[in-house]
């Protein structure tokens, strides 16, 4: 995968960030993608946050695997976050591989791959660096922050560094911290890559490690009852059970498709370090036990949104965020949309859950550009 | 906008928090929120109505006031509304605490089971009462604590909370409930309108 390529937009970040970790970055590169028009008094402006394996190119096709945006179904012309409307800023997180500084850039010092010398960065890390990008763009306040998934941690994080900076906030599908299943799963990642022959070799990444962490993590994204309705006992291709360890069963079929059509757009590297940031994150923890301490001084909007089948970031853990912003008074609605879909809902053709975001962002813009209170 | 909202409306003073607990489509929110400048919350169980109201930009969030009005702080909202709908939970006595302890003030309305026609239903069908305000069967009727007047008024003294405002509505007729005229008005009323602290 080669991103040194025109179509990636880079902002090369002067100032020097201090990182949870203690480094201190200096002059790195955060790639980032836009959709539709900044208004004229910048008042359009929404920062949507990508998920683990997501990257800035939201809708349209990505330039670089060719494929669909992974929010095509939520942002576009005439869709629920309308780029014929809203401005939509989408930043590749540090530590990622479309672009932004991460473990498959070069190290200038070594003028090697920065591989696991990388720092480990966390979602404030992830946050902090955003932050320029809306800067260089010159927008004071922004219409909206949105995400889903890590997404969503990222809006969290965000409102409570910057609390007058979203007139409105998008938390999807979300938790303030991730639980011990959380990080178990990603640890199951991580020990499937650490565990191919390959990690360590230079010039070759571990695929097979890879696609094993991508099939598992992509089971957690489904629900059982939407894996059973798709697939079921499903035989891939064969009239009858092939003894053998061959796929024979359209689930298997369809994971080993998702692994290898993972390693082709992802780094390894880029896998370990964004799921430790991920674990990292404990927003009560940041806030002295306190999760409404977080946002004690936001002054945005919030519509928590959770799905009914996610196990992953079941409703209960969007419900916590629902319970600190309630108990320091900040302004927040909340719905559960019921769906088969599992945790992956937020990245697929659920209309309710469209609407509701839809219904949400234009309420908002009303508000905002008619200058009444929210 | 029912008469019930207007009344309800009048109580609440202008630029005041005011949580609304089962606030259906938001209609009494958004008029609070638009003609009071109130800063207005809503809680709602229903799906469907908690997403009309996040569409007209109207916080409101879902969940069962049984459960969830534990989260929000003591006297954390100057008004706290619950509008027909105490009779139906299954611990109305808790949810009144609740709101007492969020609300500075509290606004209870509550279908008069003393009204007239219900009292004429059951006395001359022998059959559980069914009017327009009470549309239900007895096996389907979300009410599992109906009272009256009367029973809300008694139920306020023995708790010692404090009744602030007392009025009712009788054919979108609104009059003052006084100690004198009780006993009338437990009869004549459709629903009973407090203001409770």
């Amino acid at each position: 995968m080669n991103t040194d390529i025109k179509n990636i937009k880079k902002l090369i970040i002067d100032q020097s960030l201090e990182l949870d970790c203690g480094k201190v970055i200096k002059g790195f590169p955060l790639a980032y993608e836009t959709y539709g028009n900044l208004n004229k008094n910048k008042s359009n402006a929404i920062l949507v946050f990508h998920a683990l394996t997501g990257d800035q190119f939201v809708t349209d096709i990505n330039p670089i695997t060719k494929r669909e945006g992974w929010w095509t179904f939520a942002v576009g012309p005439g869709k629920a976050i309308d780029t014929n409307k809203f401005f939509v800023i989408c930043a590749n997180v540090l530590g990622g591989c479309m672009g932004s500084f991460g473990p498959k850039e070069i190290n200038p010092e070594t003028n090697k791959l920065f591989g696991t010398t990388f720092p480990v960065i966390t979602i404030k890390d992830i946050v902090k660096a955003q932050k320029h990008l809306i800067d260089f763009l010159g927008i004071k306040k922004l219409l909206a922050i949105a995400g889903g998934s890590m997404g969503g941690m990222q809006v969290l994080q965000f409102a409570s560094l910057y609390p007058d900076l979203a007139y409105s906030a998008i938390p999807i599908a979300c938790s303030a911290s991730h639980s011990a299943q959380n990080i178990a799963l990603n640890e199951l990642g991580r020990q499937a890559i650490m565990a191919d022959p390959n990690w360590k070799k230079d010039n070759s990444s571990p695929d097979k490690g890879l696609a094993v962490a991508r099939m598992a993590a992509h089971i957690t994204y489904l629900s059982k009852k939407g894996l059973q309705e798709k697939f079921g006992r499903k035989l891939q291709d064969k009239g009858s059970l092939k003894f053998s360890f061959d796929a024979d069963f359209q689930i298997e079929s369809y994971l080993r498709y998702q692994g290898a059509a993972f390693v082709d757009r992802f780094d390894a590297n880029s896998y370990l370090y964004i799921t430790r940031a991920m674990d990292y994150f404990d927003l009560e923890k940041q806030y002295n036990g306190n999760l409404s301490l977080a946002f004690k001084n936001t002054k945005s909007k919030f519509c928590v949104i959770s799905f009914s089948s996610d196990w992953l970031y079941p409703t209960n853990e969007n419900k916590e965020i629902v319970i600190a912003l309630n108990a320091c008074g900040a302004n927040v609605g909340f719905v559960e949309i019921n769906s088969d879909k599992g945790h992956d809902s937020f990245l697929l053709n659920v209309p309710e859950f469209l609407k509701i975001l839809s219904q949400f962002l234009n309420s908002t813009y009303d508000e905002v550009n008619n200058e009444k209170r929210i | 906008m029912k008469k019930e909202f207007k009344v309800i409306s009048k109580i609440i003073d202008n630029n005041k928090r005011v949580l609304d607990i089962g606030c259906g489509d938001g209609t009494l929110m958004e008029y609070l929120k638009t003609n009071q400048k109130n800063d207005v919350r809503g809680l709602e169980p229903e799906k469907d109505l908690v997403r009309k109201c996040i569409a007209k930009g109207l916080s409101v969030i879902e969940g069962d006031a049984e459960k969830e009005l534990v989260q929000f702080p003591e006297k954390s909202f100057d008004y706290v509304v619950l509008s027909q709908t105490l009779q139906a939970f299954l611990n109305p006595e808790e949810v009144l605490n609740q709101l007492l302890r969020i609300g500075k003030q509290t606004v209870v309305t509550i279908p008069n089971f003393g009204y007239w026609k219900i009292r004429l239903h059951l006395m001359f069908k022998g059959t559980m009462p069914i009017t327009k305000n009470i549309p239900y069967e007895w096996y389907n009727t979300p009410n599992l604590h109906m009272c009256t007047i009367k029973d809300f008024v008694n139920f306020c003294d023995n708790k010692s909370i404090k009744i602030d405002k007392s009025m009712c509505l009788t054919n979108e007729k609104i009059s003052e409930i006084t100690k004198g005229n009780m006993s009338y008005k437990n009869i004549f009323s459709q629903l009973g309108i407090f203001l409770i602290q």
